[in-house]
């Protein structure tokens, strides 16, 4: 744990320097978080009529601004790594290293943000100038939110990499991974505010993780909740982060018993 | 230093026949065979051998070596590497070995290799005056300071080889686990390669199990053979004593200053060629003497040579013999 803490800045500086060689594909790829645009303009055409429950155009101009931003910092692509590795064996290469290859895929993610926060800047920038009114102002809610945002990076990072050590057991994590995305669209707040939600829906996102990846930071960075609630929602998140942590380690001992390194 | 017992490695494959049916019916039923890949193994190697693990295609010569790296874990069987269980995987364990496949590349593909050096550096935790060092003798001994700084993918396959080489020996492993380290490369490079581990063998004492295709690389480094072929083993000793229990013969080539008469090189030996001035004839090992006398005495001999059988074809012979045992049984 230890040596693995003084090897982190290096495999940082490392995986920085790896996502600049991939600078093009990376921009590509961020281009493509583009939805919440999109349900921004339908939204904002709906509005004309009057506001949505308590969504007028400056709280979805707002809303999805800060998913946009939330998104950009908090997705990772470890699925494709870690299921790609199993397939072809690359694996091997890593399981070699006296380093737990968790603490390099993570190195790798986050080398990621510094490139990412590129990309934020300027949304950010549009955010406060559209709709700053909307952000809050609470110093507790402003802690929180930025606890929620290492929160909901945690939790999507242990998430991914459980879905992608299911390799170890399918084929690919692939189609897994596609259905996945397709429920957190709709349970995490990425297409629609999870409160304009039909009643039946929007009582499971409680407590299922999907929320926590994403709408929480987002309607705490709106100041939609009071502190108190905010905070016991924050506990609801770590608790995933420590289930989804162990899950995964779980997942990952049982799972390399079944490695065959194939490939050479 | 390496003791293997009773080791097994069994895999479950699904097997399918072609076409469309058969794979509708996979969905709901599938048929799984089980692949003995390695079968009862046993073998001990001493601190500081050089050892050729050696065996056709699909003979478990990987699988093996995945175990004995811990990267598999075997089915039945133990297996101690430096004292280590290595599918336990250790930290002390990990710092200890290495593994260098072929086939595979640990170097970051579009960085320089200097930057999979300093992640080296600092997953295995090499304090940097001894990483300096370590990193300048290893550059030396393989003539590649020229290219660290190359990015991985501009590489040729042999420069990438000897930066492989580099990356997998910087923590100054004692135990080397090199799966065709030499495949692919051209014969000038290759020899590198091989000058390289004996080298570092015989510098840091370490111990070195060698697979390969490349006979020339078992030859040149590897006084002990393994041979195991469908999982089990075939023959473990000295190289040389394989060579004579498998091919007892020597091949005789000859140059002669006029035609020779058939006769007298029919009667030396069995004539393998003979074309104009040159010919080859195979003799028993222990006849080599008389029907060298004989030759310079009866033909005008102007150049002669002695030569083991290649050892392609001692291998083709052991697992031919193998294989036709197998069918007679």
């Amino acid at each position: 744990m230890l040596r693995a803490l003084r090897a982190y800045p290096t495999l940082l500086r490392v995986g920085i320097a790896d996502m600049i060689a991939y600078r093009t594909e990376f921009l590509i790829w961020a281009l493509t978080t583009n939805m919440p645009l999109v349900m921004l303009a339908v939204w904002n055409a709906a509005v004309d009529d009057g506001p949505v429950g308590r969504f007028g155009r400056p709280q979805f101009i707002a809303y999805y601004l800060i998913t946009m931003i939330v998104r950009l910092l908090v997705s990772n692509w470890v699925v494709w790594e870690i299921t790609m590795s199993i397939r072809h064996g690359t694996l091997a290469t890593r399981l070699m290293r006296p380093l737990h290859p968790l603490w390099a895929w993570s190195a790798e993610q986050l080398a990621a943000v510094p490139m990412r926060l590129v990309l934020v800047a300027p949304v950010v920038v549009a955010l406060v100038h559209a709709a700053g009114s909307e952000l809050t102002r609470d110093p507790a809610l402003l802690a929180i939110f930025a606890l929620s945002l290492v929160g909901a990076w945690l939790v999507q990072f242990f998430l991914m990499v459980a879905l992608g050590l299911a390799s170890f057991w399918i084929e690919s994590s692939f189609g897994l991974f596609e259905v996945w995305m397709g429920v957190n669209a709709v349970l995490g707040g990425y297409l629609v505010p999870l409160e304009l939600l039909p009643e039946w829906l929007r009582s499971s996102t409680g407590w299922l993780p999907f929320r926590f990846l994403l709408s929480f930071p987002v309607e705490t960075a709106m100041g939609l909740h009071p502190v108190d609630v905010a905070l016991g929602d924050l506990g609801i998140q770590w608790a995933y982060v420590a289930v989804s942590a162990a899950a995964t380690l779980a997942l990952w001992r049982a799972g390399l018993r079944r490695f065959a390194a194939f490939g050479g | 230093m390496i003791e293997v017992r009773d080791l097994c490695k069994t895999y479950r494959v699904h097997q399918r026949p072609e076409g469309l049916a058969a794979a509708l019916r996979s969905l709901v039923h599938r048929r799984y065979d089980e692949v003995h890949a390695v079968s009862d193994l046993c073998f001990r190697i001493a601190d500081g051998e050089r050892v050729g693990f050696l065996g056709p295609n699909g003979a478990g010569k990987t699988t093996t070596l995945k175990m004995l790296s811990g990267l598999l874990h075997p089915t039945r069987g133990t297996l101690a590497v430096d004292g280590f269980t290595p599918q336990r995987r250790d930290e002390a364990f990990l710092k200890r070995v290495t593994l260098v496949m072929g086939q595979k590349q640990q170097l970051l593909w579009d960085l320089p290799p200097v930057e999979t050096f300093a992640l080296n550096r600092a997953v295995y935790g090499i304090p940097r005056a001894e990483f300096d060092r370590t990193l300048t003798e290893l550059t030396d001994l393989l003539q590649a300071g020229g290219l660290v700084g190359k990015p991985a993918r501009q590489l040729s396959l042999g420069e990438r080889m000897k930066c492989e080489l580099i990356a997998a020996l910087l923590h100054q492993p004692r135990v080397l686990f090199l799966d065709e380290p030499t495949i692919g490369l051209d014969v000038s490079m290759q020899a590198t390669v091989r000058g390289f581990i004996r080298a570092y063998n015989e510098r840091t004492g370490a111990t070195v199990l060698l697979t390969s295709h490349y006979m020339e690389d078992v030859a040149a480094l590897c006084p002990r053979v393994i041979v195991i072929d469908k999982g089990r083993l075939l023959y473990d000793g000295e190289l040389r004593a394989l060579v004579q229990r498998v091919r007892p013969f020597k091949r005789l080539s000859i140059r002669f200053a006029e035609p020779p008469a058939p006769e007298v090189l029919a009667r030396v030996g069995e004539v393998l060629s003979l074309e104009g001035l040159a010919a080859q004839v195979r003799v028993r090992g222990t006849d080599v003497k008389d029907a060298v006398r004989d030759l310079l005495g009866t033909l005008a001999v102007a150049d002669l040579t002695v030569e083991d059988p290649p050892l392609d074809e001692v291998m083709r012979d052991l697992f031919d013999g193998n294989t036709a045992a197998r069918g007679a049984a």
